[in-house]
């Protein structure tokens, strides 16, 4: 069934066909569409057994999430920026206590100024959370992302919570056509959550979350590292199922674009890289050797794909959404760290770009395409790092 | 072992244990005698949710567990969203809570962990109407962290951040009434009780198990490590929290206030009874004891107006 819907509809609807069962929310724009319109599944009598928890903070949503994922129900929320930020404690209890959480995080700016507005920091500043990361670039990638994410983070090698992200009113607000598989499919692609354990099991009562001692930390530990290691095939094999599946192809955790042949690249996540393709394709046509590298895993990061992409190329434009202060872009200094020990040296530029909603478009992606020629032809780096289009 | 016949037909608390030995509370501590009270009530049909506090270590380090039922460990300030999410799953899946023969979801958190950081998420809890129980142990001060005052601190109370001294710095500020303020979410079933009292206490936990919605229990438990009083004394402290009126024991259902006995009958004991027993009231002077003492007898007259009242 082809829809034309938000980014948030699409995301409430992909909650909805993953047959969630329990789900906690607090508003926060541009996010509560989504739990608006799960709301609306409910009034409607759309959903069978769906509990929903109008919590009181973003915090308890976070840990009711927890508390029903425990129990061995498939658990869902979303949210945006200070409401990501205040989940951050129950984020690592979440990765902690091994709990499939899947959520939905509209990509909004960090307040203050207030701002309601696209930018990826709330997201990134999450990345040690123990959280999967999933960043959309547009409504259909939100929908593909939600149960694709549940599959990946109930696999019983992966047992961690998933975060599928999608942009401030770029996506959560803009309507575009979705295309939905018959609910039969979906079940058969994502049956129900088998969990690895539950509150439920009177007979052999468990404790989860107890004191680590030093002498067992440390191995709780690594077996989540092992397990986001993990998850990299599982990722590929379920984005390789759903293409079988579906016809939409989820296999590489990187999507290149027009890469092959390609002098450099433009790498980045999430809704830019529309713009991003879309330039390549102009750039093309006059004549530049360029492509897209759209990072759609950034938790696990994909450095094996990164890593055959900067054999391959002359240089690599990070275009960061994001700003870590007192270093640089975050996917960049990512990037940067990959490749440190490996024999590819592209030259690489950060451009950070459209921070809290400034608009990003296809002329200014040309116009990073003639810095990056410059530089590559000089052979020299103008600056590493660079605040494109500041006013000021 | 075995329990005779004839030694069963004497108990009135079951005789099940399901708060195993091995667990690491201090010598003579009130709250792992709560637990296992809780776990007698419910046997092994309830799922525990704690968060930080003195009870995350009483239950023991991975692996152990000294409880016969499920447990989950939860962040300082969350065990009422917890305990809501748990029942909602539990609800999804289609088993049965509250009730003879349904499952208990029990919160089990301190009093810093309820009065304070804890105090949004239980009033969640409370205001949407779960099915479930929220116990606060009240020792009257953080002790996990090594005796830090919170709001349920009696005023005039040492404490390790209102220290004695040349300065006189002790708690300013009257204990804080956590169950008025969960009375005033209007729910089904409210108490408190002690652990002086385990019949008592034990009616309330089942009586939490038979009314539908959300319940709250406020338990007196005595802290001897942060109360600088003899390990042997909590039962007798806890039985003059209640002879003095300090800590009375009552019952709010359904709009009514009940006062339960032993709480006194007439004139209350004297509250200096009480507070002798303890190191923590000893840099109190003449003054600080008559401001406790009058707002004992200021609280427990509103209460009996209230019990009057509301009949
Ligand atoms: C967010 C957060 N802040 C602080 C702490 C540290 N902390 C752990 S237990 C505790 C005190 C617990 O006091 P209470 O709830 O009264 O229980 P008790 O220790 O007295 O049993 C504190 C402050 C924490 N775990 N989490
Ligand atoms: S410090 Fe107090 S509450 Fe904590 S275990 Fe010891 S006696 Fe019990």
């Amino acid at each position: 069934m082809k829809k034309v819907i938000s980014g948030n509809y699409a995301a409430a609807y992909a909650a909805k066909h993953a047959r969630v069962e329990v789900v906690a929310a607090y508003p926060i724009t541009p996010q509560t569409s989504i739990i608006e319109k799960i709301s609306e599944f409910i009034a409607n009598g759309e959903v069978e057994n769906l509990q929903y928890v109008p919590v009181e903070s973003e915090h308890s949503a976070m840990a009711a999430c927890i508390g029903a994922s425990a129990t061995g129900a498939r658990a869902f929320t979303a949210t945006s920026a200070q409401g990501l930020a205040l989940m951050h404690e129950m984020l690592h209890w979440a990765s902690g206590a091994r709990l499939p959480i899947v959520m939905v995080d509209v990509n909004r700016a960090m307040a203050p100024p207030w701002s309601v507005w696209d930018d990826q920091t709330d997201s990134l500043a999450q990345r040690d959370t123990g959280w999967l990361q999933f960043y959309a670039e547009n409504n259909q990638e939100v929908y593909d992302g939600v149960l694709m994410a549940f599959k990946i983070a109930e696999h019983k090698k992966v047992n961690l919570p998933v975060m599928v992200i999608e942009s401030a009113f770029i996506l959560s607000h803009t309507y575009d056509v979705v295309d939905m598989p018959p609910q039969e499919e979906i079940d058969e692609f994502l049956p129900p959550r088998e969990p690895l354990y539950t509150l439920t099991d009177f007979d052999n009562p468990i404790a989860v979350g107890a004191l680590g001692t030093p002498s067992d930390y440390y191995e709780f530990r690594y077996k989540i590292a092992k397990a986001m290691e993990n998850a990299k095939e599982v990722i590929k094999e379920v984005g390789k199922e759903f293409g079988e599946r579906f016809g939409r192809d989820y296999s590489k955790m990187i999507e290149f674009y027009k890469t092959e042949d390609a002098d450099f690249v433009f790498m980045g996540m999430g809704s830019l890289m529309g713009t991003v393709k879309e330039a390549v394709d102009l750039l093309r046509k006059e004549g530049y050797k360029v492509g897209a590298a759209k990072v759609r895993w950034f938790r696990p990061f994909p450095r094996e794909e990164l890593y055959e992409l900067a054999k391959n190329v002359q240089g690599i434009a990070v275009l960061d959404r994001n700003f870590s202060f007192g270093q640089e872009g975050i996917l960049f200094n990512e990037a940067k760290g990959v490749l440190y020990n490996t024999d590819a040296k592209p030259v690489m530029k950060n451009y950070i770009v459209g921070l809290g909603g400034r608009d990003f478009t296809v002329k200014d992606v040309k116009v990073i395409a003639d810095n990056m020629k410059a530089i590559i032809e000089k052979g020299e780096l103008d600056r590493e790092i660079e605040w494109y289009g500041l006013k000021r | 072992m075995e329990i005779p016949e004839n030694v069963k037909k004497r108990l009135s608390l079951p005789a099940e244990e399901y708060f195993y030995a091995g667990h690491t509370a201090c010598q003579g501590c009130a709250a792992a005698l709560g637990l296992r009270y809780v776990l007698k009530a419910y046997k092994n049909k309830v799922i525990f949710t704690i968060p930080a506090c003195c009870s995350t270590i009483i239950a023991g380090p991975w692996p152990y567990s000294t409880f016969g039922a499920p447990l989950f460990h939860t962040a300082f300030e969350t065990t009422g969203a917890v305990i809501g999410g748990i029942e909602a799953a539990l609800k999804a899946k289609g088993y049965k809570v509250k009730g003879e023969d349904g499952i208990m979801v029990v919160g089990w958190a301190g009093d810093g962990g309820t009065a304070d950081i804890g105090l949004q998420a239980l009033s969640g809890f409370l205001e949407r109407g779960h099915d479930g129980l929220y116990i606060m142990y009240d020792n009257e001060a953080y002790m996990n962290t090594g005796i830090q005052r919170s709001s349920s601190t009696p005023q005039g109370a040492w404490t390790t951040n209102t220290p004695g001294g040349k300065k006189h710095f002790l708690e300013q500020r009257p204990k804080k009434k956590v169950i008025d303020i969960v009375i005033a979410h209007k729910i089904p079933y409210a108490a408190t009780a002690s652990v002086a009292y385990p019949e008592d206490f034990m009616r309330k936990l089942k009586k939490a198990q038979e009314t539908p919605g959300p319940s709250f229990i406020q338990l007196f438990a005595p802290c001897p490590t942060g109360w600088r009083s003899p390990t042997d004394k909590s039962i007798e402290l806890a039985k003059l929290a209640v002879q003095t009126a300090y800590f009375p024991l009552f019952e709010y259902e359904n709009g009514k206030y009940k006062i339960n006995m032993p709480s006194p009958n007439k004139e209350p004991k004297p509250l200096e009874e009480f507070l002798k027993l303890q190191g923590r009231f000893k840099y109190m002077n003449k003054e600080d004891m008559e401001i406790l003492q009058e707002w004992v007898l200021r609280e427990w007259d509103e209460l009996k107006k209230k019990a009057e009242m509301f009949k």
